[in-house]
């Protein structure tokens, strides 16, 4: 049994571990205005707005998810707003009368998803009118909603004009008793036992859950484990969800680094990265879409184990440190040590990831983190190179060289970074090191790219790392060498 | 032409918004929603939104799945092979009978009726007999108690197939003589003397890659048995007459027991022409067996293994030309992949060899298609049906011929243009209005401002080492009328009722692309009425019998002359009578802007609608009428290839601009410019859309959109993690969009407009040309590089990689 709001009501129903939420409305609570698509978090029809008051935010605040690939069971506690809620009878909701106006829906399926997008957007103008829907921020907030019918330009044209509409309120924001409800709800799921689904609290409280349903499946973002639900129809004996542990929250300073909790989702994630590693940072606006990047989590990526995850080669070059907590407690093993085969870790029974150590990056530190994906957006890495170095007097040191897509697992190239260390990055210094590369990587051949290209444009990236390294800073049109859409 | 209320609405309504959405009632379909557009994006009175716009954004809109099924509704699935070609040796369902919730389990011998439901030729079983012919083809399909079960139960089947050996290329096919229709031959004039004698002669050939249609609303329908033998059929369906058909076939049942009915799709594209009918099949076999309402929807994984594509191409080039680049004459020959069955490829190779020569002339020249056979799903129609393939071949052309006199594409495309004494096709139709396509592109190359970024872009090429820029502007000049001619009729139903409001339907159905607002806007029209007192409730084949597909850009064309035909019907049984009744002058009386109005002598008190329509009724009048269009002058001939396919032709063109890192294949598209003739615009705001929307999707055809499928012939993009089609961030970020104004269509079309549906689509050949362009930059524009489709990042790069190896690398034209 789970307690949550939907559009401002208070709603009670029985559900099972593997229900989502888009199976929730469109069953149940017979809401048909939410749309299946894909059934796999891709293409955003189901979009709807969620705000859970443990998230830490001073008032409620409202996230997209896809709601195929929700759990049912994370509404609990959560105030759940659909396409449904937005009017006020007659009068839309700028998301919609936007969308109205711009000729923004042809065949409607996706609409919905679009109106949900376009809302959390307008929530945010109101919160911090100043900040300017730049190409970046409409990108970061729609790229994950597909549209087949309009080429998106009309939709851009609504997303942009939100502000010349009247800011017709949805009804439910003049219930001045709603936060605190919603607040007063447990965060908990009531009678775990018999529910099939736990929400520990604490990370003593998880070991032990784990301990006792050794078959449980662990959950958080579940932008991953719900295709098991929804493409493989497995029924979850019992499912451990991870989101309302408090050290698998927090992000812990040290002098020296932070211990990012394995359940901080990426967004969450995002600002520390800004502030510290741009060029990461960047990474994370290809990453999925806003909807999984709002949920998933960075232990998730790792855990997952894939070998085309997009955070792993990027932490091996950073050195990042893993926090594993088990029932004989916390034990610390490099990221390196982690993956050991095809979806295969080093991960004991009964054991989960619990944080990861970011190291501060250190003088002269340099970065550079390049996908490559058949779409720019809310795609999978068909390879990924990352490269961290420093550089003093002119010679490479630190160097590390790590690579996803090119393997079973995601993969430091020691021979590459034995090539480079402590070398000028001239000419010579990188042609070893691409045939060093060359030479290690046996990369496989799948929907995403042949092994041609992709052991091809992996040595490449090589060739665009000395050439800016090369690159003074100047603006010289010669010097271009990365399109500036898909990385810095 | 009295064009009267829509104006005067959009005036009064100019302010505001808030109060413009008025009228939300009940859950009745309906076409009487309207808003003032945006003024800046429209530049018409004729601007109207969506009828379904404010239901699409509050999500009342129904698609077939959120319908309320009937009590004790059950769920089908179907169950797909796993095997590309072989005998089924073991079908044991016991298993699933087994299973929590199943009710019923059909296989291929449980059909009373034809168990073949090939739409034009014979091919597709309902479900596999003996034979399996690819992977997703299905083979049972159950009814359980919930979608889950449904799902979960199909899964213990015990499914045993000994392969054959399977066929997936194509070009073997064609060489081994497999089709699946006979190749067809179109010849214009003495090819071969005209090759021998050409100063330069070129060949190449290229793949052109298929495409998943990707509608959002995938395949589903709802089947209610009715209390006599047949079935109701709500489906997500282009084609409901023909679904009516099968439907009947399958349960050996009269058409007239069958009903067919499709409010909107979430999305069609081609998809749902025939490839609908197969599930509304199987259900409704179901239906009639329960005796209970079946919900069936495929889920997308199953969607889009199970059913066809657009149409993957083979194609071949050998022309001739003078010094300066123009066709003498030549050979091509199209290889179109079918896939295991005809379904509709006879029309869709067709078209592709009617669309070779794009606006070209090709002088003496022979167009071959072939139908090739393959195990894979039954390949079908896709937005463009093959024409999009066909021009790729000239395009390709194009620039080829270019890099060989050395000239830019542009001016070669130019001098090959249809012009006096070149204005025939190879098919022997007259190209009617020619020289707009020559406007077009003048006034493209110059809002564009080629030329001059043409020069910039050279120079900024010499100087960049790893990116390169490309330009290309590429035409579009496409034949509409259906190619099977009797496809080109349509029917209307109009009735008016006591309170004035009136209720149209026709025959063409609504998956976004705005029909039934523009059939609205129609009857409108033609009545003096203001659009909200015009609705459109589902398209139903017990209303419009006999219908045609919405397809081949027509649904306007036809549908909107046949329900203008059934609107003047009324319209002049209306003024009779009002002459009669009011004593007024027959000659002069008209309705406007929901008045009846007479021209002469104005102090006739104006009749409003409402007043007349009682009055009419009163005095018996019949206030129902159906309408009927059937498109004139067309015919062709298959056994000279020659004739007059087409009522007239649609062009447009595109400018587009690439920059490329030829060191990983990455590209940006950065600009597109677009110049598109749709006659005098039925509605510029859903006219543009088509535009816009057309051309993203032909982008995504040529760059991103990739089928791949394993040496067993398993689809392995099957969803969109694998499959991308373009998402917000592809939309180029200058992206000007015009609709030729001040050129009415020649033929007398509904109101001089053109179809706009399919052509947009190929104005995205212009990215695939312009990547061409940035990577010729790497060899000095000397060599056209080879860039079959999808160009994805991997294809470009290998196409970089090869061009800087060296031209010896390129398998490049000779």
């Amino acid at each position: 049994m789970i307690e949550f709001f939907l559009n401002g009501q208070r709603q009670r129903v029985a559900t099972e571990p593997e229900t989502s939420v888009l199976e929730l409305l469109r069953g149940p609570l017979a809401r048909h205005g939410t749309k299946e698509g894909c059934a796999s978090g891709d293409c955003g029809a189901c979009t709807v707005a969620i705000a859970s008051p443990e998230d830490g935010q001073q008032s409620l605040t409202y996230r997209t998810a896809n709601a195929c690939i929700t759990p049912a069971h994370q509404l609990q506690g959560a105030h759940l707003i659909t396409v449904e809620g937005l009017a006020r009878g007659d009068a839309l909701h700028p998301a919609q009368s936007s969308m109205v106006a711009c000729h923004g829906s042809q065949c409607g399926f996706c609409t919905p998803g679009i109106v949900m997008s376009l809302f959390v957007m307008h929530e945010q103008q109101r919160s911090a009118p100043g900040m300017p829907l730049d190409d970046h921020r409409l990108e970061a907030a729609l790229g994950g909603n597909l549209c087949r019918c309009t080429g998106y330009r009309p939709i851009r044209d609504a997303a942009l004009s939100m502000s010349e509409h009247a800011d017709t309120r949805p009804p439910w924001a003049d219930d001045p008793t709603l936060e605190r409800a919603v607040r007063e709800l447990s965060p908990t799921v009531a009678s775990e036992g018999q529910s099939g689904y736990l929400t520990p609290t604490t990370l003593a409280e998880l070991t032990a859950a784990m301990q006792r349903h050794p078959e449980a499946r662990l959950v958080a973002g579940a932008t991953d484990l719900w295709l098991e639900a929804t493409q493989r129809l497995e029924p979850f004996e019992m499912l451990i969800d991870l989101r309302q542990v408090r050290e698998l929250r927090q992000i812990e300073e040290t002098a020296d680094g932070w211990w990012i909790g394995a359940a901080v989702s990426y967004r969450e994630w995002e600002p520390l990265l800004v502030e510290h590693y741009p060029a990461f940072a960047h990474l994370l606006t290809r990453l999925g879409s806003a909807q999984i990047r709002n949920r998933g989590t960075v232990g998730g990526n790792i855990a997952n184990a894939s070998p085309i995850g997009d955070t792993p080669p990027v932490l091996l070059t950073l050195d990042a440190r893993l926090r594993l907590a088990g029932p004989q407690g916390m034990r610390e093993l490099p990221l390196a040590s982690f993956f050991l085969d095809y979806k295969k870790t080093a991960l004991e029974p009964g054991e989960c990831v619990a944080a990861i150590y970011l190291p501060k990056p250190q003088a002269n530190f340099e970065q550079r983190v390049w996908k490559l994906s058949k779409r720019r957006e809310d795609d999978i890495s068909t390879l990924l190179g990352a490269f961290r170095w420093r550089r003093k007097d002119g010679v490479l040191s630190d160097v590390r060289v790590a690579y996803g897509g090119m393997a079973a697992i995601p993969l430091r190239v020691e021979a590459v970074e034995a090539a480079l260390e402590g070398r000028k990055p001239d000419q010579a210094t990188f042609r070893t090191a691409r045939q060093a590369l060359h030479d290690s990587l046996t990369p496989m051949s799948d929907a995403r790219g042949s092994r041609d290209y992709r052991l091809t444009a992996a040595v490449n990236l090589l060739e665009r790392w000395r050439l800016t390294l090369v690159d003074t800073g100047s603006n010289d049109p010669a010097q271009e060498v990365i399109l500036d859409a898909y990385a810095h | 032409m009295s064009e009267p209320l829509l104006a005067l609405r959009i005036e009064s309504e100019s302010t505001g918004t808030g109060e413009a959405f008025g009228r939300l009632e009940g859950d009745e379909p309906v076409a009487r929603d309207t808003v003032t557009p945006r003024p800046a994006r429209e530049n018409s009175r004729h601007a109207q939104a969506h009828e379904s716009a404010i239901k699409h954004v509050t999500g009342r809109a129904r698609y077939i799945d959120d319908l309320p099924a009937p009590h004790g509704a059950l769920h089908a699935m179907v169950g797909l092979s796993d095997v590309a070609h072989g005998r089924i040796t073991r079908l044991d369902l016991g298993a699933v009978m087994e299973m929590p919730g199943v009710i019923d389990v059909i296989t291929a011998q449980h059909i009373p009726g034809h168990r073949d439901i090939g739409p034009v030729f014979p091919g597709d079983p309902m479900l596999a007999d003996e034979e399996v012919s690819y992977v997703g083809q299905p083979l049972f399909a159950i009814a359980a108690t919930s979608y889950l079960e449904a799902r979960r139960a199909v899964k213990a089947a015990v499914v045993e197939i000994a392969p054959l050996p399977p066929r997936f290329d194509p070009v073997a096919a064609a060489d081994a003589g497999e089709f699946v229709r006979p190749t067809h031959v179109q010849m214009s004039g003495d090819w071969q003397q005209a090759l021998e004698h050409a100063p330069h002669v070129l060949e190449a050939e290229q793949f052109v890659g298929g495409q998943e249609h990707f509608y959002l609303e995938g395949q589903a329908c709802l089947v209610v048995p009715g209390e006599d033998e047949g079935v109701t059929v709500y489906t997500s369906n282009q084609h409901p007459s023909e679904t009516q058909k099968l439907v009947a076939e399958v349960l050996d049942i009269p058409f007239h027991a069958v009903t067919v009915e499709n409010r909107r799709m979430g999305g069609g594209f081609g998809g749902k022409e025939t490839q609908a009918a197969p599930w509304a099949c199987m259900a409704a076999l179901l239906a009639r067996r329960t005796g209970r309402a079946i919900r069936l929807r495929l889920p997308r994984a199953e969607d889009t293994r199970a059913t066809g594509k657009r149409h993957p191409f083979h194609n071949r080039y050998r022309l001739g030309f003078d010094d300066e680049g123009v066709i003498l004459g030549g050979d091509m020959t199209l290889i179109g992949d079918c896939g295991h069955s005809p379904d509709l490829s006879e029309a869709v190779v067709d078209r592709a060899m009617f669309h070779a020569d794009n606006a070209y002339s090709l002088g003496a020249a022979r167009v071959t298609g072939h139908r090739a056979r393959t195990h894979m799903a039954s390949n079908t129609a896709f937005r463009g049906f093959g024409g999009p393939q066909g021009m790729m071949i000239v395009e390709q052309a194009m620039d080829d011929i270019a890099r060989h006199v050395g000239e830019d594409p542009l001016t070669v495309r130019k001098r090959n243009l249809y012009r006096i004494g070149r204005d025939t096709t190879h098919y022997g139709q007259h190209v009617d209005q020619y020289p707009l396509m020559v406007e077009i592109i003048e006034r493209l190359e110059r809002s564009s401002d080629y030329w001059q970024r043409r020069d910039e872009i050279r120079a900024f090429n010499r100087q960049s080492a790893v990116i390169k820029r490309g330009l290309a502007l590429t035409p579009v000049k496409f034949g509409i009328s259906f190619t099977a001619k009797h496809l080109n009729q349509a029917g209307a139903l109009l009735h008016v009722y006591t309170d004035g409001s009136v209720m149209i339907n026709h025959g063409g159905t609504e998956m976004g692309q705005g029909l039934h607002t523009k059939v609205c806007q129609v009857v409108a029209r033609e009545l003096g009425i203001d659009f909200e007192s015009v609705r459109i409730s589902a398209t139903r084949t017990d209303k419009v019998p006999n219908t045609s597909p919405t397809a081949a850009s027509s649904g306007a064309d036809l549908n909107g002359m046949a329900a203008r035909d059934a609107a003047t019907q009324i319209r002049q049984r209306l003024l009779d009578f009002a002459a009669e009744h009011y004593q007024f002058d027959r000659e002069g009386l008209h309705l406007e802007n929901g008045k009846l109005v007479s021209d002469i002598g104005a102090v006739t008190p104006a009749v409003s609608w409402g007043e007349l329509i009682q009055a009419a009724y009163l005095g018996r009048v019949s206030l129902s009428a159906t309408g009927f269009y059937s498109t004139p002058l067309i015919h062709y001939d298959r056994d000279s290839g020659q004739g007059r396919p087409f009522y007239y032709f649609a062009y447009g063109a595109s400018v587009s601009e690439v920059r490329v890192d030829t060191l990983s294949g990455e590209y940006r598209v950065e600009r597109v410019d677009i110049l598109h003739d749709v006659g005098d615009s039925l509605n510029p705001a859903i006219d543009l859309g088509q535009v816009e929307g057309g051309f993203i999707q032909g982008m995504g055809w040529l760059t991103s959109e990739e089928l791949k499928w394993n040496d067993d012939g398993r689809l392995l993009t099957d969803g969109p993690a694998t499959y991308k089609i373009p998402t917000f961030g592809d939309l180029p970020p200058i992206f000007n969009v015009e609709l030729l104004e001040g050129h009415p269509n020649s033929q007398a079309s509904l109101y001089r407009s053109k179809a706009v549906g399919e052509p947009p689509f190929m104005l995205g050949i212009s990215v695939w040309s312009a990547l061409r362009d940035a990577l010729s930059s790497l060899t000095g524009y000397r060599v056209s590089p080879p860039l079959d489709t999808p160009a994805t990042p991997e294809r470009v790069l290998m196409a970089a990689e090869a061009l800087r190896a060296g031209p010896a690398n390129v398998g490049a034209s000779r």
